[in-house]
């Protein structure tokens, strides 16, 4: 039998139907590369009111980076005269008047709450105004592009220099922008490890060859990380990198405002305006001159509407009012808007998107726009989740400086010995050992007088400062410093009870009249814990 | 997947996540982020060659460099050894009187001490060197051969009843059940016992005391207030080493135990014996 012959061979008349179906996985869409090469980006420099803005935003993050550890500030003799100095040697963070010893971290780490929630706070009233104008990543770009263009010129002029076949003008060019940024990097990693040391003698330590080998290694990484990610990797750093921008999207709500195209007005956008109203076709207020795009540092076309990528530097809104300046028309094409209004405003231009963008809907004959447009109305950033961030934030703020202003100076620790728990001395009495840690959290030596408060007839001896025994004795700590104590606390036989008994040691420091105390347990035989 | 999404207007893939109708366009890594990865795998070859890496079944790859954790700890020991060798060389030259009178010294020997204790003499006396039965404790203020500084070094240098180091300290005492009939001994261990407490049958203890006065004082002397030079220890205190009540002090009087401390200057050498007797001072009972 032949298989490939159909019985049904001859009748012909059947018509095949075609099903409706689309193959799941073109051949185009899974043909992506795994990589996507990168695209120059070369931002024109802008002019304007943000732009002048971002330019004092840098000079003061900038100078505060900088200069802080050559601050100096008074402490007397027997503790460092550096304003900010996080002395990891030493254990001890100075702020100005204010002195952190390893155990009240909770101040760093109540400020980096404060910090979290201010970004919050900041995020979801004006947008990623960090991101924009503070991130170190933005102001050190911002710093080498203006070095940059310093040295090659601006956009065209980079452009050009960029598709130039090298030569000696390009290489010195090259050369001389490179070495600005790193000598710029170098001075970053160097500012950072002042923090950490007396400045005046470790730049001279550095300078000599004579600092730590870690101080090195710290510039040498720091000056690495701040030449490849601010001035070569840019804008990658932002997109690829940081995850801060994927956090944001969950912080901005329609209230917040962030830098829009308002094509409710921009559209139709046309090159030949006049041509094109001449002709009796609607005409918005974008020209399409591009100058939004050719400024944005991260390459993008704000236009495209809110995007990933856009750090919201509010370059573009310079850019495009200097353009409305020009042509005659008021200013805000692009400019911080919520989406609310945004959204008011498209409704009444599409007719509640109904119809295309028409520019007649929102205009009166004269050009001017009609009362129904909505402006920015500042009382947005006032709204019940802008109100909660600020008073936890504000909360957190007045519960550190109300601890901060109620923080004890002088500490007394309590170790009861457990091993032995007590021991029986020969008389028939039972003497219990206690480490007892003093500490002296001022930079000034101080006597403090160390005592017992219950257990009556208890007496203590502390060793190295009296073998008589007592129940007050004076001991000098040094400015600054712990000091550890051995005390032996001894009941006379007549005294022992079956159960523990409670007592505190009393730290006094009689001339500031601070005091501090610890409780404490007496063990004896008939009560063992 | 079948669910794949194509953004219409980039035509990139997206995520498949969606907030509000937004969705996240999923992009392809840079060039340069693909590399770094990659580098990070040539790294970690070349590390599993000149670094200790793979497991083998009794021992692993030695790695090229020859690099040992073991080598850098015997470094490490050796380093804290040369850099505590001028502290440690004053205290094998100075006298325990010297150190103790010296604040660092006598720090440096405390914990030195404390740390060699550990090691040392916790099987007998205890980590709280608390002691116990038969065993002194050493935070007390009774000493059986003196609490000073020292004494105790003589005591930890050369021992107690040590087989072999001449100059141990020695005593003995005798077996009395050859010498005394038992009715005696009970009358003495009655008597011993009303030093500090009430014994059972107190018509005994006035025979007990004439019998203590004949054949005990030389030792533990006529209050029984003990000899430290003899290491017989005080009977009329609180404290007591091997016994606790009547029946066993009689049976200590008919046939003694004697405990045996080795000599420790010959083992741990001598700077480790002076810190060792310098952090006994120290706890609490030193004199």
């Amino acid at each position: 039998m032949n298989l490939y012959t159909s019985p049904a061979l001859g009748s012909n008349d059947q018509t095949v139907e075609r099903i409706d179906a689309q193959p799941v996985h073109p051949p185009g869409a899974s043909r992506q590369p795994l990589y996507e090469k990168r695209k120059k980006i070369f931002p024109k420099k802008a002019e304007g009111r943000f732009r002048r803005f971002k330019w004092i935003v840098m000079l003061i993050t900038l100078g505060i980076y900088y200069l802080t550890p050559w601050i100096r500030w008074d402490r007397g003799p027997f503790a460092p005269d550096q304003a900010v100095l996080i002395d990891l040697a030493n254990r001890r963070f100075y702020f100005f008047f204010i002195e952190i010893w390893p155990q009240e971290f909770f101040f760093v780490a109540g400020l980096l709450v404060m910090a979290g929630f201010g970004l919050f706070l900041l995020t979801s009233a004006v947008g990623r105004a960090w991101c924009g104008y503070a991130c170190p990543q933005t102001v050190w770009v911002d710093l080498f592009l203006a070095v940059e263009g310093f040295i090659e010129g601006d956009r065209n002029a980079r452009m050009k220099l960029d598709a130039a076949p090298w030569s000696f003008d390009k290489l010195w060019k090259r050369v001389a922008k490179h070495t600005t940024w790193i000598a710029i990097a170098v001075a970053t990693g160097g500012a950072w490890i002042f923090y950490f040391a007396d400045a005046p003698s470790l730049a001279f330590d550095v300078v000599t060859g004579q600092a730590a080998g870690i101080a090195y290694w710290t510039v040498a990484i720091l000056t690495a990380t701040t030449y490849v990610l601010g001035g070569l990797m840019r804008e990658q750093v932002c997109i690829y990198m940081c995850p801060w921008p994927r956090i944001q999207g969950a912080m901005l709500d329609e209230s917040s405002l962030v830098v829009t195209y308002n094509d409710w007005r921009g559209e139709p956008r046309s090159r030949h305006a006049k041509k094109a109203a001449a002709a009796g076709q609607a005409v918005g207020d974008c020209v399409d001159c591009n100058a939004c795009v050719a400024v944005c540092p991260m390459g993008i076309d704000i236009r495209d509407g809110q995007q990933l990528a856009c750090i919201t530097c509010a370059l573009c809104i310079d850019a495009c009012d200097g353009v409305m300046d020009k042509i005659g028309k008021p200013r805000g094409l692009i400019a911080y808007a919520t989406l609310e209004e945004y959204e008011s405003n498209m409704a009444l231009a599409t007719s509640g998107g109904t119809t295309v963008i028409e520019p007649s809907r929102i205009r009166n004959v004269d050009g001017t726009f009609i009362d129904k447009v909505r402006p920015f109305n500042w009382r947005v950033i006032f709204r019940p989740r802008t109100l909660l961030y600020f008073g936890v934030w504000s909360a957190v703020g007045v519960g550190l400086v109300f601890a901060l202003l109620s923080r004890d100076r002088l500490e007394v620790n309590v170790l009861h010995d457990r091993n032995p728990q007590f021991v029986l001395e020969s008389d028939g009495s039972i003497r219990n050992g206690y480490t007892i840690r003093l500490l002296n959290m001022i930079p000034e030596p101080r006597t403090i007088m160390v005592s017992m408060e219950g257990l009556p007839e208890a007496t203590m001896k502390i060793t190295g400062i009296t073998d008589v025994p007592g129940r007050l004795f004076a001991v000098n700590v040094e400015p600054d410093k712990t000091l550890a104590l051995r005390v032996f606390v001894t009941l006379p036989k007549e005294a022992i009870s079956a159960q523990t008994s409670d007592f505190r040691f009393i730290a006094e420091d009689r001339s500031s009249h601070e005091q501090d105390s610890y409780a404490a347990v007496f063990n004896t035989p008939g009560a063992k814990k | 997947m079948a669910d794949k999404h194509i953004d219409e207007i980039s035509g990139v893939e997206t995520t498949g996540h969606e907030w509000d109708g937004i969705r996240e366009l999923n992009n392809p890594m840079p060039r340069w982020w693909v590399w770094t990865f990659y580098a990070t795998i040539l790294w970690a070859l070349g590390y599993t060659i000149l670094y200790p890496a793979w497991p083998l079944v009794s021992d692993a790859t030695r790695g090229a460099l020859g690099y040992s954790s073991r080598a850098d700890l015997a470094a490490d020991v050796e380093g804290a050894k040369i850099a505590t060798g001028d502290i440690v060389e004053k205290i094998a030259n100075a006298s325990v009187d010297e150190i103790l009178a010296d604040q660092q010294l006598s720090q440096f020997a405390t914990a030195g001490g404390a740390a060699a204790f550990r090691v040392n003499c916790t099987p007998c006396h205890g980590t709280g060197a608390a002691g116990g039965k038969g065993y002194p404790n050493l935070n007390d203020d009774e000493w059986l051969w003196g609490g000073d500084v020292n004494a105790i070094y003589q005591s930890v240098a050369h021992g107690i009843r040590d087989s072999v180091d001449p100059d141990t300290r020695v005593s003995e005492m005798p077996a009395f059940a050859d010498m005394l009939k038992p009715e005696e001994i009970r009358q003495v261990s009655s008597y011993v016992v009303s030093l500090t407490g009430t014994p059972h049958d107190p018509s005994l203890v006035e025979a007990g005391r004439q019998l203590f006065a004949d054949n005990c004082i030389s030792c533990h002397g006529e209050k029984a207030e003990g000899n430290r030079d003899m290491g017989a220890p005080n009977l009329g205190d609180a404290i007591w080493l091997k016994v606790r009540d009547e029946a066993e002090i009689a049976k200590q009087i008919q046939s003694p135990r004697h405990g045996v401390m080795p000599a420790w200057a010959t083992r741990l050498g001598d700077a480790t014996v002076k810190q060792l007797a310098v952090y006994v001072h120290s706890l609490g009972g030193g004199e």
